[in-house]
């Protein structure tokens, strides 16, 4: 029986080896956004070139397989979901700079790096949900710690890499001391302990246990586009925050070429692909973000909730404030 | 006792293997050393005591609790004449085949303030706002508690159950002929020979607690293993979130050195086990109490949240997504199946190695190689990488110098090391039923055969395999109804286009979607209860 089972082990890993060494018209991604959002992309992807487009789903630890792989990883295009990812994986060294005129030509100067080795390809704000009861309100990031919010507000985990970032563009704007207070101020006005995600803080304020929440915008359009979770987004207005000021807190999902992609070329057209006007309609559409390349039109949905001001802080300042974010958040003890 | 040659293969091959278990656990350890100091006393002083505390606390909690249903269960079941015993026996292990997030995700949206519970109250009583009315609130520690004790009491009432049935009946007859009554019996004689298993039960279930991680992120407690996630994922400091895993395997070692230590000196053995004892004949009432009590559990850790199941299913679901999961249903059935089988096997080979050589060291194979199952399971995984990385970096490395084509990351980008953790992260379970089904057997069983000049094989092959096989079985099925449910070590390790039930339906729920996982769900439930039915089909015999 053990004499069985090794040997169908090995059979099996045999089996298994195509798959990892991979063949020609290959590409290979690790991606920490979710098959099934990018899923209809890659296929598009396919039917176009007849590469095929082997993807695993790597939302922990990404930067450490890669590390751990080095020169034999099967990895060529690394997908994520947030700046703070991309810039990690830059200061490992495990990205390759991806000189591409199309590319840089579709990507504003701002959403890509300067070593042109992560690119960005959607944006994504952080907004303030508020209660339909609430009317018309003018918020900002900093007003969030005002007492008038005393056991109003909801969000997720602080240590979310949605709301560090945001933490992060704090620290940038108004130094470590200010936001440290601020953060005491949000954590004093929340109705709970940070839980749950982005849509569980509208489902909130549809119950009534707070009034106003953080939340990426393009949860809004998918709970209004869900039958039992349209009832929560339909409670809720959407805000784009500071806009009199700075603009609203944005951040981006972004695309970079693994250091030793054994499928380069392969890869170089999957991000040129995914910059494309089509990808990039396709990204606004089903997914309801913002696309980066200029003239794409975001979905109908997305455009009704009104043009905003974007923070033009850089992304990279944003993701050196990292890891000062996580340590104020801890010193608040936001999430206990 | 074994001697010659073939004590020596056995020798190294027991050694061997548990090393191999080891290693990644080692690599652990090692890796945490030198972990920066500053970012350590900056946690000490901000957040990490109140995470040991919350950990302790989740800890005695839930073993309390599962103690508290599984114990009084397996009496129930075994001892007393109660309602409906012939199917309480195998629904009550049903509950362990539900993965303990989907239980709290099903539950949390079930009691909720939008829930289908609290707007019937509201209704019913017109109240109109949180502020009317006090409803307990799940998403707490106590509420998390509570869904880990509910899907983690099986362990308790299985190995307790099989511990009572195995008894020895001379003992228990003896005591009645001393003029204790069947209830004194039990509770003088039974209950404390079924100690040993009952401990083991307890410590694979603090093991699973102090390992969790998706229920308590779902219900906001922050534990051990949440500070080694941050401190990973967030700071991006896997030195430190090594060391930090390492104190939660002091917290491991310290368990499971307490509970050898509770069995030290206790010899159980039986020769004539399953033939039924008396039972404690219960008057009406108490029938009716005992039996609510485990149809209760029942329907709280199984038909509830696979009612809620289905009723998603039947909503959201269509045939094609039936299809589809199938080829996602194959692979987890396959890497569950490798996985429960080796690590019987090796579980085997552990239990029977510290019977056989009785030297000081014995019991060392089978402690150590347990000691993966407290590590969560993305821990373990991040040990995998780094220790069959370089593994492959060699054959690789090997291969281009003997001019082949390289072959790739054959280790450490297949299935082999989604197994390997697998075996790694539940070699305690099959472990503890194993030893604790080798303890029944007399030892006088081992002298009988070579007496009559049987060789070490056919000792084995005829005289302790068969009365193992009923300790076999539970290993084996606890071992595979795990692996179909693990999935922080999967998500991390699975190669391209591989995807389990679990991961496939963990990234819906993430996304506040498990309608349309339910599904997919509902198969993880089948696959974990058809040897469940089948084990209760065999006849232990």
């Amino acid at each position: 029986m053990f004499k069985n089972t090794l040997k169908r082990i090995s059979l099996l890993l045999v089996a298994a080896m195509p798959l990892v060494a991979g063949a020609a018209g290959e590409v290979n991604v690790y991606s920490y956004r979710q098959p099934f959002l990018v899923e209809p992309l890659f296929n598009k992807f396919t039917e176009q070139t007849g590469v095929k487009v082997n993807v695993v789903f790597a939302k922990k630890g990404m930067a450490e397989r890669l590390a751990r792989e080095g020169k034999h990883s099967p990895a060529d295009v690394l997908l994520t979901t947030d700046i703070s990812r991309l810039i990690e994986l830059q200061d490992k060294q495990l990205l390759q700079p991806v000189d591409s005129k199309a590319l840089q030509a579709a990507i504003p100067a701002r959403y890509r790096a300067s070593d042109d080795t992560w690119y960005g390809l959607t944006t994504r704000v952080r907004n303030i949900y508020s209660a339909k009861r609430l009317g018309e309100v003018d918020f900002t990031y900093e007003e969030l710690a005002d007492p008038k919010w005393k056991g109003k507000i909801c969000t997720r985990s602080g240590k979310h890499p949605y709301n560090v970032a945001l933490v992060a563009a704090m620290v940038a704007e108004h130094g470590e001391a200010d936001t440290l207070t601020w953060l005491q101020g949000v954590k004093a006005n929340l109705a709970r302990k940070p839980q749950g995600n982005d849509r569980g803080q509208v489902q909130a304020i549809h119950q009534g246990l707070c009034d106003i929440a953080l939340g990426n915008s393009y949860y809004f359009g998918k709970m209004l586009k869900n039958d039992k979770q349209k009832v929560w987004a339909d409670a809720v207005n959407i805000n784009f925050p500071n806009q009199k000021n700075r603009g609203a807190h944005v951040n981006i999902s972004g695309v970079a070429m693994a250091k030793y992609a054994p499928h380069a070329k392969n890869a170089k057209a999957l991000m040129e692909f995914l910059a494309s006007d089509q990808a990039q309609a396709m990204y606004a559409e089903t997914n309801m973000e913002y696309p980066v390349r200029a003239g794409v039109k975001v979905s109908e949905l997305v455009s009704s909730w009104g043009e905003f001001k974007a923070d033009h802080l850089p992304l990279e300042t944003i993701a050196a404030n990292r890891k000062t974010a996580l340590v104020l958040l801890d010193k608040v003890q936001f999430d206990l | 006792m074994i001697s010659g040659n073939k004590s020596k293969t056995w020798l190294t091959t027991t050694w061997l293997s548990a090393l191999a278990l080891l290693a990644p656990v080692l690599v652990m350890l090692l890796a945490g050393v030198g972990a920066p100091a500053d970012l350590f006393v900056h946690l000490w002083q901000t957040v990490l005591p109140d995470y040991i505390i919350n950990t302790l606390l989740l800890g005695v909690l839930v073993v309390a609790l599962s103690l508290c249903f599984g114990v009084p269960a397996a009496i129930i079941v075994s001892q007393t004449n109660v309602w409906g015993q012939k199917y309480l026996r195998w629904l009550l292990l049903l509950p362990l085949a539900m993965p303990a997030y989907l239980v709290a995700y099903l539950y949390t949206d079930l009691f909720d303030y939008a829930g289908p519970v609290q707007r019937f109250l509201r209704a019913s009583f017109g109240w109109s706002s949180p502020a009317d009315y006090w409803f307990f609130d799940l998403r707490t520690l106590p509420g998390a508690a509570l869904i880990l004790s509910l899907v983690l009491f099986p362990y308790v009432y299985m190995l307790a159950r099989t511990a009572f049935e195995q008894q020895d009946q001379n003992l228990l007859r003896a005591s009645r002929l001393l003029g204790l009554s069947a209830r004194r019996t039990f509770f003088k004689v039974a209950l404390p020979l079924a100690r040993p298993a009952i401990a083991v039960a307890a410590s694979l279930i603090l093991m699973e607690t102090l390992a969790d991680f998706a229920t308590v992120q779902y219900f906001a407690v922050n534990t051990l293993t949440t500070a080694i996630y941050d401190t990973w994922l967030g700071y991006g400091d896997l030195t430190s979130a090594n060391a930090l895993a390492s104190v939660l395997m002091l917290f491991i070692l310290f368990t499971v050195v307490a509970e050898q230590k509770s069995r030290a000196g206790q010899r159980h053995q039986s020769n004539r086990p399953n033939k039924r004892n008396e039972v404690m004949v219960l008057s009406r009432w108490q029938q009716l109490a005992a039996g609510s009590f485990c149809w209760l559990l029942v329907a709280a850790g199984f038909v509830l949240p696979l009612t809620l199941l289905l009723q998603m299913a039947l909503e959201y679901s269509d045939a094609g997504q039936l299809v589809r999961l199938m080829d996602t249903g194959k692979n987890s059935l396959e890497v569950a199946v490798y996985a429960a089988s080796l690590t019987v096997l090796l579980a085997l080979l552990f239990g029977l190695y510290r019977r056989l050589h009785q030297d000081k060291f014995a019991h060392v194979p089978q402690m150590v190689s347990g000691f993966g199952y407290a590590i969560p399971g993305t821990v373990i995984a991040m040990a995998m990488l780094a220790t069959f990385g370089p593994l492959d970096h060699w054959l690789n490395d090997m291969a281009e110098m003997l001019g082949l084509e390289a072959p790739g990351l054959i280790l450490s980008g297949s299935i082999f090391v989604i197994v390997f953790a697998f075996i790694v992260r539940f070699a305690a379970i099959a472990n503890g039923t194993i030893a604790s089904g080798i303890g029944q057997i007399p030892h006088s069983l081992d002298l009988a055969p070579a007496s009559l000049g049987a060789g070490l094989q056919k000792m084995l092959f005829k005289v302790h395999l068969p009365l193992l096989k009923p300790s076999l079985l539970v290993a084996w099925l606890l071992v595979f109804v795990e692996a179909m449910k693990e999935l922080p070590a999967v998500l991390l390790l699975r190669p391209f286009n591989f995807e389990t039930l679990s991961t496939q339906v963990y990234q819906l729920i993430s996304d506040e979607m498990l309608e349309q996982g339910a599904l997919g769900a509902i198969l993880i439930v089948l696959f974990g209860l058809l040897p469940v039915i089948w084990l209760n089909r065999t006849k232990p015999y």
